[in-house]
């Protein structure tokens, strides 16, 4: 066993059991942590096979910033976890039933296929490098299809969570400046010894 | 034994599954069934950079790269859908999520 082959199998256990954890976890927060540390052992994993842009995007993207959205969420929405879990027993024995199916299939598919020309990969130029050369080429277009729909997220999610709070007073500079002297200031002749 | 093609297939395979049955085990709360997305779309991803690897060709990277950038999209979405329900309902059982069913 070389020292490539324990970084895997460490990183690799470590993922399945976080994957465990995400799905069985008590806590949503809970969850929610076992999520980034099943992506960061995955991030390993893709550092050992090569593919080290693909695991800082996967830092990045995903630990910084997807995770932490469902963090956000799951502490600013007060649910009643407890009750959401209750009855989940009940569909335990067909969630294993379908899932030992799948994995004896995907297994079996795994174990039948002779990948023949599965060489392990030689890079020339370093995995940065080669992503850069063809993503800013041949998948130009792709690439920005991929940027527009970040943008409509974006814009989705600010529209769909905004909310006209109805009792915060806001500067309206536009009503600000439609004032005139006329609509604003009155001035009344007021007999002396008669002011309140 | 060399690390091999196989070995990363299995992984995927493992965390796809564990995925999968996540939905089911979950299957009233929301967040958790987008927690299980994600696992599933991180599994998807093992696979294409696993054959990207060993195939010695860098498309399947790129390929993660938008499956990536999908899924960051779907949760942000999903999550401002989840608020925004949450708002009105003050729930996100699925069972209760049936204001459109006729």
């Amino acid at each position: 066993m070389t020292v490539a082959d324990i970084i895997f199998y460490l990183f690799a256990t470590l993922a399945v059991l976080a994957a465990l954890g995400v799905v069985g976890s008590r806590n949503p927060v809970h969850s929610v942590l076992f999520l980034v540390l099943t992506f960061f052992s995955t991030a390993g994993l893709f550092v050992l096979i090569g593919a080290e842009f693909l695991a800082a995007v996967l830092v990045m993207v995903y630990m910084g910033a997807v995770a932490i959205l469902f963090l956000f969420v799951v502490m600013m929405l007060d649910v009643d976890f407890a009750r959401l879990r209750r009855e989940s027993v009940r569909y335990l024995p067909l969630g294993l039933t379908v899932g030992f199916v799948m994995f004896v299939e995907l297994g079996f598919m795994v174990a039948h296929h002779h990948w023949d020309k599965a060489v392990s990969g030689l890079d020339t130029v370093n995995n940065t490098l080669a992503i850069g050369q063809v993503l800013y080429t041949r998948y130009l277009y792709p690439f920005e299809v991929a940027s527009l729909i970040l943008l409509v997220a974006l814009i989705g999610a600010v529209a769909l969570t905004h909310r006209e709070r109805k009792r915060v007073h806001r500067q309206d500079i536009a009503k600000q400046l439609a004032r005139t002297k006329e609509d604003a200031v009155e001035l009344r002749k007021v007999a002396s010894g008669e002011g309140a | 034994m060399a690390m091999g093609l196989n070995h990363y297939l299995v992984l995927g395979a493992l965390l796809f599954t564990i995925g999968v049955v996540g939905i089911f085990l979950n299957r009233r709360n929301v967040i958790l069934i987008m927690m299980s997305i994600e696992l599933i779309l991180l599994a998807v991803n093992i696979n294409f950079v696993a054959f990207s690897r060993f195939m010695n060709h860098v498309d399947g990277q790129i390929i993660t790269f938008f499956v990536l950038t999908v899924a960051a999209a779907e949760a942000a979405i999903g999550l401002a859908i989840l608020v925004a329900f949450f708002r009105n309902r003050s729930t996100i059982d699925v069972e209760e999520i049936d204001s459109m069913k006729g």
